[in-house]
């Protein structure tokens, strides 16, 4: 396996232009003799098939929910980050890339993330010429906010519900090629592996949830939009339907799988409620903008947080980064809270909880104007707690939430498959340890709209690809592998649901792979999840028939390979020596508690090859260049 | 707390359907009303019986696959709440809850409580967009929207999708969910041009798949978990006349 990242040469402010200019176009008439599977319809999927579409290719696209509109990028709540420099504040695509690639511990690709910066703005007119109802000035300009770990304005908004509006957007750019019958879109329907043949991607083996019936759809290319695998740790802010199924199968047919360890715990979620507890809720992170972060001085103080005086309150953010304060990055953030829970300072239930308070913002703005604000975030965490927020302060801890790590992809965003490409959360490209709020709505846009739908072009100008219909021997032999699988797990015959050895796994990672990590911990977790893996297929029971409508089923396919993949996220937070963003090593930091980065022995991307299920995986690294950006602790006191 | 639940078992679209009684004892009132059927399915696997199937995803109220008829309201008795934020606490202890699928023509079951709501995703098909191709956009700021027509817009455009508009009304009529993407649209610059070609092509596709008429019960906007308002019928009803009566000025 050889990792070519194809980094276009020049100055990095022209690397993008002169890449579209090199690339081959195909002939408007021959792009509906090219069929592309698009796999997952969120932001980066429905944007990119819907794209694809319009620019004549035939498109299928897949998703599991019942509808298209429903793919969990409609959970982001905070905001979209575009270097607009509306607001005259200084912002421009330079900081914007600056900032990211700092907010990432530098530990992504500059060419990736300037690119990226530079589409922002275009992401921004697209979705507002769409009918995307972004907040307004009085004027009938756009609005800004700011967000974590950025000192200007440029987070775009609709209300707490911009996920939902821009995914709406892009369904509707998708519903409209599906009215046209440019694409065929197949909703409720779960892919479970991708065919290979002749060492490309050529197309992939999908079971239809409802029926059961398991099927092979051929293309000339295959894109993975298929989200995070954050739900490896059973409670996670993810839906539950999120999973690693599609980007670990096509690990396992050749696609490295890149940086795995760093993943994003977002620290303003709301508190578990008891054993019971199926997923967490965060809450925007905008939140941080007028909310103040506190725990008593005092260890267990169980006095209701009113009674608590200003003088016995410790506002650790704002203590420890003067100039950062409540907008300290994610990890800082997260790691913090969860530090001050386990000296004892927590508060609410379990000690699990630090408050997040509005009582100056209600003061200094008026609770009118923060409920115009923040107003749906309130409701919703008093829907969940039963508490008002307007009243007493709120509670939050944090809950894994993104992962940064993914499938590897090139500069073009194809993976080391040929013909493979993946686009949004599904890959590792552009957040590098750690992501900045408000940038995975951009990223996943690039990729769909601005991104894919060019690179896709070249490789099929270029490349041979023999006319291969899912006729071929390659699908029935896929096919086949598939149907033993789903008969291996509907024979297994234990007592125990899925859901408990999720539940297992997630505590497991959570413990000992989540926001901090040691080596002695992930040497017993590794141990730990091999022995889960083997006990899963002797102990589970599923239930029912493989040809029917069958959620037990479909939650025991992506166990299966959560409990693979566990694995090699534990791997590569051992191999990573350093901390860096979302992955703190407790060896590695600094007196005052930082993280400790290793940038001689570590600015790298750790690709991985698959070698075999409990065989260890071989490690691939793509050196980091920081030409633009000067190596430097990141410092947000 | 203790719950017993009488809940709507199909195995199949074609096959017929009665209520099965299920005891929850020991739950917790923080509990959402979804964790509960969770803790049912553990028993029921537990003694390999199969599992009540229900739709839900994102269980933040925002993805609209969850939705149950919960003592015949849509999403329970919680106004502005969708089923996966509908927590036990607002049942009483010892309570008897009858759960339903989504009880509409158009809606066909697929097993126990989930039903089809594809329909809803051919009426977008049908129109439900602004017909812009990627990468033709001008800069956002030369499109001025005055901020009460973009704030009226976002509580149309909330919608999520879920359904209870159509299993809440007697007539199982879809016209909320119509309403609030023709008039998100109608209320925006951006939407003008498809504005009235718009809704006649939702509105047909709406009355081929089955939805019944709106006959102003009110009740889709008691069940939406969004609190769209009816207004935005008035909206719709207004440019589809205005479409249907003066095609030449459209």
């Amino acid at each position: 396996m050889e990792l070519r990242a194809k980094i276009p040469d020049g100055p990095i402010e022209r690397k993008w232009d002169a890449h579209r200019f090199a690339m081959k176009l195909v002939n408007p008439a021959n792009k509906r003799k090219y069929h592309v599977i698009v796999v997952g319809s969120g932001l980066a999927g429905a944007s990119a098939a819907a794209t694809l579409a319009e620019l004549g290719y035939e498109v299928s696209c897949f998703c599991f929910q019942d509808s298209p509109r429903r793919a969990h990028s409609i959970a982001a709540q905070g905001g979209i980050n575009a270097a607009k420099n509306y607001q005259n504040d200084g912002d421009s695509i330079w900081r914007l890339f600056y900032d990211t690639v700092k907010g990432g511990d530098f530990r992504s690709r500059e060419a990736n993330v300037y690119r990226l910066a530079q589409i922002s703005v275009d992401i921004i007119d697209q979705c507002t010429a769409q009918g995307v109802p972004f907040a307004r000035e009085y004027g009938g300009l756009l609005a800004n906010r700011s967000f974590g770990g950025a000192q200007v304005s440029r987070t775009f908004y609709a209300r707490g519900q911009t996920g939902q509006q821009l995914l709406l957007g892009a369904y509707q750019a998708l519903a409209r090629q599906i009215g046209l019958g440019a694409v065929k879109m197949y909703p409720r329907t779960e892919m479970l592996d991708v065919v290979v043949i002749d060492g490309k991607a050529r197309g992939i083996v999908v079971r239809d949830l409802v029926t059961g019936a398991v099927s092979s759809h051929a293309a000339h290319a295959v894109v993975l939009a298929t989200g995070g695998y954050a739900n490896v740790y059973f409670l996670s802010t993810n839906a539950k339907g999120c999973n690693v199924t599609a980007t670990w199968r096509a690990h396992k047919r050749g696609a490295a799988f890149a940086n795995p360890c760093f993943t994003q715990i977002h620290p303003t979620c709301i508190p578990a409620a008891g054993e019971h507890q199926s997923k967490l809720t965060l809450m925007s992170e905008s939140l941080r903008n007028d909310g103040r972060i506190w725990v008593p001085n005092a260890k267990g103080d169980r006095r209701p947080p009113k009674e608590i005086p200003a003088g016995e309150r410790d506002y650790y953010l704002e203590r420890l980064y003067p100039s950062y304060g409540n907008l300290a990055p994610r990890d800082i953030a997260s790691r913090r809270a969860k530090e001050m829970c386990d000296a004892g300072y927590g508060v609410g239930p379990g000690g699990h909880g630090v408050y997040l308070d509005f009582q100056d913002a209600i003061g200094r703005l008026g609770q009118v104007v923060v409920a115009e604000r923040y107003g749906n975030l309130f409701e919703m965490y008093e829907r969940i707690t039963g508490e008002n927020p307007y009243a007493v302060p709120m509670r939050i801890y944090p809950a894994p939430h993104y992962t940064m790590g993914g499938l590897w992809v090139d500069y073009n965003l194809m993976s080391t498959l040929d013909g493979l490409y993946v686009i949004g959360e599904a890959n590792f490209s552009d957040h590098g340890a750690n992501r900045l709020g408000a940038s995975a709505l951009m990223q996943g846009l690039a990729d769909g709209y601005f991104v894919l739908p060019y690179t896709i072009g070249d490789y099929l100008t270029q490349t041979k690809l023999e006319p291969v219909g899912s006729e071929h021997a390659a699908f029935r032999a896929v096919e086949r592998e598939v149907a033993t699988r789903v008969e291996h797990l509907l024979s297994a015959s234990g007592t125990r649901s899925v859901d408990s050895f999720h539940r297992e796994l997630g505590r497991l990672m959570w413990d000992q792979c989540g926001m901090a990590r040691t080596r002695e911990g992930l040497e017993a977790a590794i141990a730990k999840v091999q022995e889960l893996r083997a006990r899963y297929w002797k102990e589970v029971y599923v239930g029912g028939r493989g040809e029917e409508f069958n959620q037990s089923l479909e939650r025991a396919g992506r166990v299966a390979d959560f409990l693979e993949f566990a694995e090699l996220m534990c791997e590569d937070a051992l191999q990573r020596e350093e901390s860096c963003g979302g992955h703190f090593r407790a060896e590695f930091q600094t007196p005052d508690g930082e993280a400790k980065r290793d940038d001689s022995r570590f600015a790298y991307v750790a690709a991985w090859e698959f070698t075999g299920v409990g065989s260890a995986p071989k490690l691939h690294r793509e050196p980091l260049q920081f030409e633009h950006v000067a190596l430097a602790q990141r410092s947000y006191k | 707390m203790n719950v017993t639940l009488h809940v709507w078992r199909q195995p199949g679209p074609a096959a017929k359907g009665r209520f099965v009684t299920y005891e929850a004892k020991d739950v917790s009132p923080d509990m959402s009303f979804l964790e509960l059927l969770d803790v049912v399915n553990e028993g029921l696997i537990a003694r390999h019986e199969d599992p009540i199937a229900f739709d839900h995803d994102c269980r933040e109220g925002i993805c609209g696959m969850c939705g149950l008829m919960i003592d015949g309201r849509a999403h329970g008795p919680q106004a502005a709440t969708t089923t996966c934020q509908l927590h036990l606490r607002h049942f009483a202890d010892g309570a008897e809850i009858r759960v339903e699928p989504w009880r509409a023509r158009a809606f066909p079951v697929l097993k126990d409580l989930v039903v089809d709501r594809g329909a809803f995703d051919r009426i977008i098909e049908a129109g439900g967009f602004v017909s812009v191709r990627t990468g033709s956009a001008p800069d956002a700021n030369t499109i001025l929207v005055p901020k009460p027509a973009a704030e009226l817009a976002m509580d149309a455009a909330q919608c999520i999708g879920c359904g209870a508009c159509v299993a809440a009304c007697p007539n199982a009529s879809a016209m909320l969910f119509v309403a609030a993407k023709v008039s998100h649209l109608a209320l925006l610059p951006q939407g003008q041009p498809e504005r009235y070609d718009r809704v006649v092509r939702m509105v047909e596709t709406m009355d081929a798949a089955g939805f019944g008429a709106c006959t102003n019960h009110g009740e889709c906007m008691a069940a939406c978990p969004k609190e769209i308002s009816i207004d935005f019928i008035a909206q719709l009803n207004r440019d589809y006349l205005t479409a249907s009566r003066s095609p030449s000025s459209v």
